[in-house]
């Protein structure tokens, strides 16, 4: 069986360059909408009325957008009244409040740094986009990142969901049976502020409301590459924007 | 691990209208047909005859179990028992019962695969099945929640809290191998180099063999046919499309085709070619998504990295054809969202090629290599009987000679004109799971080629007017199986049920079967073998 190694070798070196190079691949990002200029404030209205979940707020003839709320519904994008502009990039992550003080884990683990990721009620897109980060195309190894299923050897607590009742527990476990320094990354915004799933008696609505949240990562589901930046900012390699991030 | 295998005599495709007048004959007296049609429904007047009513279609009329829908309405219980009469459409059983009534007779014990169905329905409104042999602890973890909250019931508070966050240190799982030096393996709900979903398994063993496996599912559980109560159309349709994100666009349509009947509107031909073409797109994703899992979890990492490669170039297309990786936000009630150009088509098409071309090597790679194979054959076996006893659904259910798929034998959406193949293995083994799973992805390009060239020009969405009351059932076969929609809408246009039966919840039911008897090395390769979602399953 040894056709696997030629078959592996033949095909080359496959990863992105990203962070040192910008990944540029149409389809790595879906992107989302940002601050966009109306012909009048009809329209800016009209883009906040077909927001779902109130990311967008018009203010004049312009509407400025809550990034870290938005679904990815594309209602503002194709077949609405009113277009918002669109940004295909990835750099997302952003820190909960912007009186927070974001504090990356010390230098020694800058290029070795263990995750544990927690599915609490995900639907399963933001889990595959995590999980394709140990794809070749991606090969966070390269940048010593490193998936564990223990939480003894984790560092930084990964979470994807809105925090079903029946994940809480298991969810805490995890968390205290991490040694310190320790970190809390919420990918998506189901981990954020629960989405759509918003705050009931069956999800808590967020990540925030068991845990510290240390970075926060947001987009339905965020692509791998924005995922990957939440991480490069925990270890100090890239710097989050303050949040809430509001384009305007 | 020799197993005998027994293949079902290819019985007479059942016919509705033939299976109606078998119930007229039988049930005389109980039964009275109140619509004939695409969804026919026989409405059972004697609660006591329902077991029998089931046995009759599920054993003697050849039909499959569809699901249970459990209605809270005003004045009563409205409870549907979905048959599928395999060629010739849906049938439900009602029974109504007054809203004091606590119980009904169990179905479970002559059909099978209703046996989770009413497990949940006892945990979430509160309905007992007399005679059934476990309810409790299913949804609502009897370590995490109480016995006494009916959850879908319509008095419910929504926003309160109503457990207090902590484990009740008493609780035990309920453990069955009792022969000296029995002890249960738990695995999860936090496993599986931390890729995982939240899914826990008790396996009970004596050493070397998995003797008994459980799946504790629903740790995602967010109560979405709940959540969606009181939504209007367009806001349900959001979490329709976002409570199983791998097979997103499947249960988006099945939604909107729900509404779509409901509202009595047919769609325009492009957008129906359009979906068509999406949830092949959807299809060969999963089902790559799936072979990468099962090229994992043999420890094959060369062949896991190919595979995983084609999936994620299948995501980047999917995002460059459609704006989202996980086709979010297309399907809505009469139509497309959007539109596409001819160059999007194109794209599409080539990168769909390059990726079938790729996957094509790779599964000849695949079958010359003895190690991954050996970890395959004949390990996980699902016989055709138990399939068929289990009611299994999907690849799954494929790979042990049923025939069960929705584009065949319940046609919707524009599938009656197309040419495909419905691949069929009758081993049951992991390696079958494995060809099903190529062989459909195949088939999916084929459907998707076929498709593109009868695009018809045209708009994509017509009106809906989701105003209109009433109920009706929505179907689509999504990757992992047949999936079923059922929706109320009130007068004022609000979601009143929603109810959603997933391939998952079907499938896990059938997990065991494969698992036990087999030892514990397998256990991660027949669990990627059977590729299922527990978030699918959860809800």
């Amino acid at each position: 069986m040894s056709f696997w190694f030629w078959h592996g070798l033949r095909r080359g070196i496959q990863s992105t360059r990203y962070p040192s190079v910008m990944e540029t691949t149409p389809g790595v990002s879906p992107g989302r909408p940002t601050f966009t200029k109306f012909g009048s404030s009809i329209e800016a209205q009209q883009a906040e009325a077909e927001c779902p979940v109130g990311a967008i707020v018009a203010r004049g003839k312009t509407a400025d957008v809550v990034l870290g709320q938005c679904i990815h519904c594309q209602r503002c994008h194709f077949g609405a009244r009113s277009v918002m502009d669109w940004r295909n990039d990835y750099e997302w992550a952003e820190t909960p409040s912007a009186n927070q003080l974001y504090v990356p884990m010390p230098p020694a683990y800058r290029h070795s740094l263990h995750v544990i990721v927690v599915d609490a009620g995900d639907c399963g897109a933001c889990l595959h986009e995590v999980k394709q980060l140990n794809n070749p195309l991606y090969n966070v190894h390269r940048l010593g990142i490193f998936f564990t299923p223990t939480p003894r050897a984790a560092d930084v607590l990964l979470v994807v969901g809105p925090i079903s009742e029946n994940m809480r527990v298991p969810l805490l476990k995890t968390y205290e049976a991490m040694p310190t320094p320790k970190r809390v990354l919420a990918v998506g915004v189901c981990a954020i502020n629960g989405g759509i799933f918003g705050r009931s008696a069956m999800s808590a609505g967020g990540v925030a409301s068991m845990l510290p949240v240390d970075l926060e990562v947001p987009g339905d589901p965020p692509p791998p590459l924005a995922v990957l930046h939440g991480l490069l900012a925990i270890t100090g390699r890239k710097t989050p924007e303050k949040g809430p991030v509001v384009s305007r | 691990m020799n197993v005998a295998r027994v293949l079902i005599p290819p019985a007479d495709p059942p016919n509705l209208d033939r299976i109606i007048v078998g119930l007229r004959e039988r049930f005389n007296s109980a039964v009275c047909i109140v619509e004939t049609g695409a969804v026919g429904s026989v409405s059972c007047k004697d609660v006591a005859t329902l077991p029998a009513l089931c046995h009759y279609l599920f054993w003697d009329a050849g039909c499959s179990f569809g699901g249970l829908i459990v209605e809270e309405r005003s004045q009563n219980w409205e409870l549907r028992y979905l048959f599928l009469a395999r060629g010739s459409g849906w049938l439900e059983v009602l029974v109504t019962l007054p809203l004091e009534a606590t119980s009904v007779p169990t179905i479970s014990a002559n059909v099978h695969s209703a046996d989770w169905h009413e497990r949940e329905a006892e945990d979430l409104f509160g309905l007992q099945f007399e005679n059934h042999p476990r309810l409790g602890d299913f949804v609502l973890h009897d370590q995490t929640w109480g016995e006494s909250i009916a959850p879908f019931r319509k008095q419910f508070e929504m926003a309160k809290v109503h457990v207090n966050g902590q484990v009740n240190p008493s609780w035990r799982p309920l453990l069955v191998v009792q022969d000296p030096g029995a002890f249960a393996m738990p695995v999860g709900p936090v496993y599986e180099g931390g890729f995982g979903e939240s899914v826990h398994f008790i396996l009970e063993t004596v050493g070397e063999d998995v003797l008994r496996a459980v799946p504790r599912l629903f740790f995602n559980f967010r109560g979405v046919e709940k959540i969606a109560e009181g939504k209007d159309v367009n806001n349900a349709l959001l979490l329709s499309e976002r409570f199983a994100a791998k097979s997103s666009f499947a249960h988006s349509w099945a939604f909107c085709s729900a509404v779509e009947r409901i509202c009595g509107i047919g769609i325009p031909p492009r957008a129906q070619r359009f979906r068509v073409i999406l949830s092949e797109l959807e299809r060969l994703r999963h089902h790559v998504g799936a072979i990468t899992g099962i090229c994992e979890s043999t420890a094959l990492s060369v062949s896991a990295a190919q595979a995983a490669i084609i999936e994620e170039n299948l995501l980047r297309v999917s995002c460059r054809f459609t704006g989202h990786r996980y086709l979010f936000g297309l399907n809505i009630p009469g139509g497309l969202r959007r539109d596409f150009l001819k160059s999007d088509l194109d794209n599409l098409l080539s990168g769909v090629l390059r990726a079938v071309e790729e996957l094509k090597v790779l599964e000849e790679r695949l079958s010359f290599t003895s190690s991954f194979l050996d970890r395959l054959e004949e390990v996980g076996i699902v016989d055709p009987k138990a399939a068929r006893d289990l009611n299994l659904v999907g690849p799954v259910g494929r790979a042990s000679g049923r025939c069960h798929d929705l584009r065949r034998e319940c046609p919707y959406g524009g599938y009656e004109d197309l040419e495909f193949e419905v691949p069929r293995e009758n081993e049951g083994d992991g390696y079958a799971r494995l060809r099903v799973l190529f062989l459909e992805a195949y088939q999916s390009v084929r459907l998707m080629r076929q498709t593109i060239n009868r695009l018809e020009d045209g708009p994509v969405h017509g009106s809906c007017r989701p105003q209109l009351a009433g109920a009706a059932l929505g179907w689509v076969e999504a990757p992992i199986g047949a999936t079923v929609h059922w929706l109320r809408v009130n007068d004022s246009g609000l979601v009143d049920r929603y109810r959603i039966i997933t391939p998952s919840f079907n499938n896990w039911l059938g997990f065991h079967v494969a698992v036990e008897d087999f030892a514990f090395q397998d256990f991660p390769i027949i669990l990627a073998t059977f590729g299922l979602s527990a978030t699918e399953c959860d809800r």
